[in-house]
């Protein structure tokens, strides 16, 4: 099949480009020191406690919150307007935009979320219990503070951004749903400039822990850094992290313009439902999903060099994303697999997102980082080219293809390209 | 508690919802939005604080008498003056 990328013949105004990364991980808080742990093998899963719930284990990010909000804005706000404030900032400040000479009215803010509310809702139970279920003490903070929109709404207060801000609900799916939803606002003239992206502060909530532990999903191993294994025999389940990843997304018009330093371009994407269970994914629709990604963007699976993975290191999940790869992959040439959650665990609304990044620097360096903690790997999971344990050179890299599948059956697809 | 009880109360309270503001040099006489950036959220902090604290009910028609740290400890003091501070 000859490849025709469909994206590239479109006027510079339908192209997005990339300008800007700024994250939070549980293994660094930029680009390049998050891609050096990615290459280095270091995880972010360490010990954690958490009410009721006692130990466990979780990605957390360590990051200096002061740097972009005063101890009133952070008193006032929660986690996840915190990690996405952090990593809008650092988007903008890496993109080298003139941010003071920006019209804040053509700035959209898209934020995807796992889920957004359960935090502070558990902390004014909690509070509330100790006044008997009172409801007279329960805070004025909790609706603003829970509004879906909230993480959206608070970077877009910190930034004094004037256009349209909102989340993303998408599930797991929900980091590659921002960035798309970035990127049909800018072709569509919504926008000038688009911050997209996705945040998690489920670590902070009790309830996603118990969850996961009543489903049979939630990963305990004696060592943290081993606990996320995807792809592994031994795997046992999720490692919940929190984090932030925010891209800015420009019109390669507007890019070209102001000369900005062009990380990738997006070439294509596709969201679907598989419309069959909860909980458990379907390898046939995501599939299709990833089919359908590549269609839009004139694309054969040869073309891709690294598909980063969904797989979260549950039985069932990661040995059907594996099937729906094999049937999209089979006869493809020279792709190569990893995945993230290895290193730094399910940073739910900010895993798409998340993932992408610590794969962009293959661009420039021709190294697909690893997927850690293989130790035996599950037949089930085999794939022809999954790189295990150690980062592996393999040349130039062209294009990424990034999965991103969640509860309710959302899977999301994002293929970006090397400008 | 004693009027200057309630007032150090009230001033632990602000030290924790305006917490980037020096209150030092606060001025009684002086209304609290004058020298703090407090907006109605801040106040419905105080109230929702008293509350916890000390079981303190502030009605919504009397929100007026909490412009200033010296109407505050006025208004306070008949409804704070049989708490034993701890």
């Amino acid at each position: 099949m000859v490849t025709v990328d469909r994206t590239a013949s479109l006027p510079d105004d339908q192209r997005i480009v990339v300008t800007g990364i700024g994250l939070t991980s549980p293994n660094g808080n930029d680009l390049e020191t998050y891609r050096k742990s990615l290459l280095a093998g270091i995880s972010g899963v360490t010990d954690y406690e958490i009410r009721y719930l006692g130990k466990t284990l979780a990605g957390v990010c360590k990051f200096e919150t002061s740097k972009y909000q005063s101890k009133k804005d952070l008193r006032r706000g929660t986690r996840a307007g915190s990690v996405g404030i952090w990593a809008a900032n650092e988007a903008l400040h890496r993109s080298g935009i003139d941010w003071a000479n920006v019209d804040k009215s053509k700035v959209g803010i898209y934020i995807g979320v796992t889920e957004h509310g359960n935090v502070e809702t558990e902390n004014e139970i909690y509070q509330i219990k100790q006044y008997d279920y009172d409801t007279q003490f329960w805070s004025h903070h909790h609706n603003p503070r829970t509004v879906a929109n909230n993480p959206a709404g608070e970077v877009a207060l910190n930034l004094g951004v004037t256009g349209p801000h909102y989340t993303i609900g998408a599930a797991c799916a929900a980091g590659n749903a921002g960035i798309v939803q970035g990127v049909q606002m800018l072709r569509l003239g919504d926008c000038d400039l688009a911050i997209a992206g996705g945040v998690s502060e489920s670590i902070h909530t009790f309830g996603i822990f118990a969850s996961f532990r009543s489903q049979g999903a939630l990963a305990t191993h004696e060592d943290p850094t081993k606990a996320s294994r995807p792809f592994d025999k031994d795997r046992n389940g999720i490692v919940v992290s929190e984090g932030a990843c925010l891209y800015i997304l420009e019109r390669l018009s507007d890019a070209k313009k102001r000369g900005a330093n062009i990380i990738a371009e997006i070439v294509s994407y596709a969201i679907n439902t598989d419309a069959t269970d909860f909980v458990l994914p379907n390898p046939e629709r995501q599939a299709q999903c990833v089919e359908l990604a590549l269609k839009r963007g004139g694309l054969n699976p040869s073309d891709i060099q690294i598909v980063s993975t969904h797989a979260t290191g549950t039985s069932s999940g990661d040995a059907q994303e594996s099937q729906a790869l094999r049937k999209v992959f089979e006869n493809a040439q020279g792709v190569h697999f990893n995945n993230t959650k290895s290193f730094i665990g399910h940073a739910m609304g900010a895993a798409g997102a998340l993932e992408l990044a610590g794969n962009i620097p293959s661009f420039d360096d021709g190294v697909c980082h690893a997927t850690i903690n293989v130790d035996n790997l599950d037949p089930d999971c085999a794939l022809e080219g999954l790189v295990i344990n150690t980062p592996k050179e393999i040349g130039q890299v062209r294009y990424i293809l990034n999965n991103s599948f969640g509860m309710l059956g959302i899977n999301s697809v994002l293929i970006v390209r090397k400008f | 508690m004693t009027p200057a009880q309630i007032r150090d109360e009230i001033l632990d309270i602000l030290s924790k919802v305006a917490p980037d503001e020096d209150l030092s040099g606060l001025e009684d006489a002086k209304n609290f939005r004058e020298q703090l950036e407090l907006d109605s959220m801040d106040f419905l902090d105080i109230v929702l604080e008293l509350k916890r604290r000390h079981r303190v009910i502030i009605p919504e028609e009397d929100y007026g008498n909490l412009a200033s740290m010296a109407s505050t400890v006025s208004y306070l003091e008949p409804k704070m003056r049989d708490i034993v501070k701890s």
